[in-house]
């Protein structure tokens, strides 16, 4: 058993996709909690949704970083306890600091809303070591999900395993071509140095149920029980 | 205490691609402006507070933009500061 929380910011829309999936489909014990609380409880994941927390007012995820909650989560973080930030989570992640680096505009404008497939640059994290296959497809749906970064910081994140996912074509081949938002190395997901915070823009709750057409994303929530 | 305003320019930082600026650029081009070579899209932010004195205005306004009105990882920040006539 893994107990979950998933935190509801005002604009926050996936936090109840998410729910679906750790307490209907794994069965674990999941609450919801407010942005304006200020304690998590007994908690072995926090989950931060995607969505539009605050309106993405200013930058995304820049205004959500200062709510009550989120002192919980770095306290919970510095623990080495699971934090998953998803899309407006992962940028959330960002601009608290959790995570190097910012989600930036897309670099050919559009909103995104597609399925991607997505390379496992590193298969031994406890995130994704529960995955038999190289390459997964996950839907994607946002403005802001072109990663940047500084050289050195790319270069740490390369050297510490710290690139979970890269974007790249149905065989594994990351390229430019199958770079959907333009991100810095293709990345569509990174942990911390420790590995126990993971940022992605890819929706893992948005394939976890045969009935929406794939369970690809299933395997990354499975992880975090074994 | 007196009260100040201050006038706050955020932008990219040059290494970061501003694909909305790009756009703006071709959408000039096509107007007829081709001696424009690029442009690129900031924010503009005014805020009004009150403070001891000009240097605790600034002092403020720099911590404002630290942590909220700019993201140090992507943008830079600059900021004039007018002292508001009392009533």
């Amino acid at each position: 058993m893994s107990k979950f929380v998933i935190l509801v910011f005002p604009g926050s829309n996936c936090d109840r996709d998410i729910a679906y999936v750790t307490r209907d489909i794994l069965g674990q014990p999941t609450r919801l909690i407010w942005h304006q609380e200020t304690d998590l409880g007994d908690v072995d994941v926090v989950i931060v949704p995607g969505g539009f927390s605050y309106g993405d007012y200013l930058r995304c995820g820049a205004i959500a970083r200062f709510s009550p909650i989120m002192q919980a989560v770095l306290d919970h973080a510095a623990q080495g306890k699971w934090v998953l930030g998803v899309c407006n989570g992962f940028q959330i992640l960002t601009e608290v600091g959790l995570l190097p680096g910012a989600l930036t505009r897309n670099r050919d404008l559009h909103f995104i809303c597609d399925r991607t497939p997505l390379k496992i640059e590193n298969p031994q994290s406890p995130w994704t070591s529960t995955y038999a296959e190289a390459v997964i497809t996950l839907p994607i749906a946002h403005g802001e999900g072109r990663y940047h970064a500084d050289p050195d910081t790319l270069k740490s994140l390369e050297d510490h395993g710290q690139i979970l996912f890269r974007y790249c074509d149905p065989d594994g081949v990351v390229d430019q071509n199958h770079n959907p938002n333009g991100s810095l190395g293709n990345i569509a997901g990174i942990t911390n140095r420790q590995g126990n915070v993971l940022g992605m823009m890819p929706h893992p709750e948005r394939a976890a149920d045969a009935i929406v057409g794939s369970v690809d994303g299933l395997n990354l929530f499975q992880g975090l029980l074994s | 205490m007196a009260d100040f305003q201050a006038r706050i320019y955020v932008t990219l930082r040059p290494s970061v691609l501003d694909p909305a600026g790009v756009a703006v650029c071709s959408g000039l081009h096509q107007l007829g402006y081709e001696g424009v070579e690029s442009v690129r899209i900031g924010k503009y932010i005014e805020v009004q507070l009150t403070a001891a004195d000009q240097q605790d205005a600034q002092t403020q306004l720099d911590q404002m933009c630290d942590r909220l009105l700019a993201n140090p990882v992507i943008e830079n920040y600059c900021f004039e500061i007018t002292e508001l006539a009392t009533a």
